[in-house]
């Protein structure tokens, strides 16, 4: 029998110098679906980076560093900690974060305008999700 | 140019494709528009300003370039029809009382927002005050057909003449407001105006191109949506997509943007009714 861990609460997370050591399910993650995640839906980061290997997909923006050989320059546990809340790691940067669920101004209820309902508040990502990218963002290697 | 460290690399291999703003001439019946100028004193972090046509495509540019082409001439036509249509209680028409039709109000738009007796007011306020308090008849909706033709009108009368809203005396307070606005990163990505259109004009954005988000075109007709859009509407969109709650259209937070943005373009001709894609 399999034991799913259980994932690490977004307030919960441990950055070690905008580094997070530990998978944020307990599981490994799938860089097919990594892949997806970095396209549509809440992940959407080709809105502000380029990736060679996701060329296939339209408009790629231009408002973050291409992504290209991003594993050459970051380790897993970095990648993880830019992914989950890159406001660690880079001071101020215009990076979303990801795996963040409080300290936000007028939080609305996704892209509708409206006030969030009281209740709680979903990150942009899952930690499974979160666990998908960093597994896509290994596999960016150059050198 | 807003050039990332990391991008000047890449352009080099890049030549012809669409980085930062162009150096297209913008040019309406012969008449040449300021669309580049020094920025004006109080901005902190940019020198220079350009009209948000200088970022579009050659083709959405195109429209703007000749009035039978443009296809927000048809609102004014209509703004036009209702300035002259009697409403209201008092059986009064705007030329009723303004009988040289809407060129008495040349040179207004490019100080709007202004403060009246202690209160901002944007173009949609005066509207509406006199069609209320003087015609007798019920407000236009603020980001209404109607409403924005006659915005278009009262501002294409001013089509040319830099813009100049003054930021002190009495509008400080709200100008400061604005300001803080503007700076704010709001919703769950946590954005500015200034993120985009300070730190990113002429970066793509997935497939839009960012511009410096300017207001001397507007209201302006936009092909998506086939209608003309209030400065108030563009600012709730750019808000909604930081997956923020919004401010209300004609809510005083977005009359102190409103000013506050308009400052950002002092000196740039007002383009209204421009044409966006
Ligand atoms: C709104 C813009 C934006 C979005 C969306 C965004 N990023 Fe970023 N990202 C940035 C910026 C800007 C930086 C540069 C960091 C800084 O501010 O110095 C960055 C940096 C990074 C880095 C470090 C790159 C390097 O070479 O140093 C990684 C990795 C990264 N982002 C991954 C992602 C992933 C994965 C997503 C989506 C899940 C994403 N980003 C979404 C703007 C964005
Ligand atoms: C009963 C007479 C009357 C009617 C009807 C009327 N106005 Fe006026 N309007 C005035 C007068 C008087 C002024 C100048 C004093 C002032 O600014 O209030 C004026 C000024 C204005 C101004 C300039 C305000 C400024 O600050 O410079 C605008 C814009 C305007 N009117 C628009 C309209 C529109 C649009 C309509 C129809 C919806 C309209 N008016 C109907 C009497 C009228
Ligand atoms: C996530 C990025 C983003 C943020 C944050 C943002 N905008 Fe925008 N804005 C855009 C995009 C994309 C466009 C369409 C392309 C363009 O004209 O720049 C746009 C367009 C505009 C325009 C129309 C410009 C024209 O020439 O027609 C205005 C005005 C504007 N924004 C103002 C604002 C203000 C004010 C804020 C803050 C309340 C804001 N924006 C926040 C992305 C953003």
């Amino acid at each position: 029998t399999m034991v799913f861990a259980e994932p690490v609460d977004p307030t919960a997370v441990v950055y070690e110098d905008g580094a997070v050591a530990v998978s944020l399910s307990g599981q490994a993650g799938d860089p097919d679906n990594g892949a997806i995640l970095m396209n549509k839906g809440s992940g959407n980061c080709i809105a502000c980076h380029s990736v060679e290997a996701l060329s296939h997909l339209p408009f790629h923006g231009e408002v973050g560093p291409p992504l290209d050989g991003v594993a050459d320059r970051w380790s897993e546990a970095e990648l993880r900690g830019i992914v989950a809340n890159a406001k660690v790691m880079f001071d101020g940067t215009m990076m979303p974060a990801f795996y963040k669920t409080e300290g936000f101004t007028r939080l609305g209820d996704a892209y509708t305008g409206k006030a969030h309902a009281d209740g709680s508040v979903q990150p942009l990502l899952t930690a499974q999700d979160i666990e998908d990218v960093v597994s896509f963002l290994v596999t960016l290697k150059e050198e | 140019m807003n050039l990332k460290p990391w991008m000047t690399a890449a352009f080099i291999g890049m030549a012809g494709a669409a980085c930062a703003q162009d150096d297209s001439t913008l040019s309406i019946d012969g008449e040449v528009f300021v669309t580049e100028t020094k920025a004006p004193e109080h901005l902190e972090n940019i020198s220079t300003i350009y009209s948000g046509w200088r970022f579009r495509t050659p083709e959405t540019q195109a429209l703007q370039i000749d009035d039978f082409d443009n296809p927000a001439m048809i609102f004014v036509d209509q703004g036009m029809d209702l300035f002259n249509a009697v409403d209201g209680t008092e059986g009064k028409s705007c030329a009723s009382c303004h009988t040289d039709g809407p060129e008495e109000f040349a040179g207004l738009h490019a100080q709007m927002p202004k403060v009246v007796d202690g209160k901002l007011m944007v173009m949609e306020d005066l509207i509406n005050t006199h069609r209320q308090d003087v015609m007798g008849a019920e407000p236009l909706k603020w980001s209404g057909a109607d409403m924005q033709a006659m915005v278009a009108l009262i501002g294409l009368q001013s089509r040319g003449m830099p813009m100049d809203v003054a930021i002190d005396g009495d509008a400080a307070p709200y100008w400061e407001k604005g300001k803080e606005i503007y700076y704010t990163r709001y919703g769950q990505l946590e954005l500015s105006c200034s993120n985009c259109h300070e730190d990113n004009y002429g970066n793509m954005i997935r497939a839009d191109h960012l511009s410096q988000g300017m207001i001397n075109g507007f209201p302006t007709y936009r092909l998506k949506q086939a209608k003309l859009i209030s400065r108030h509407n563009r600012f709730r969109g750019c808000i909604r997509d930081t997956r923020a709650e919004t401010f209300a259209e004609g809510s005083d937070e977005f009359k102190a943007l409103e000013l506050y943005v308009a400052s950002r373009a002092n000196g740039l001709d007002i383009e209204t009714p421009a044409v966006r894609q």
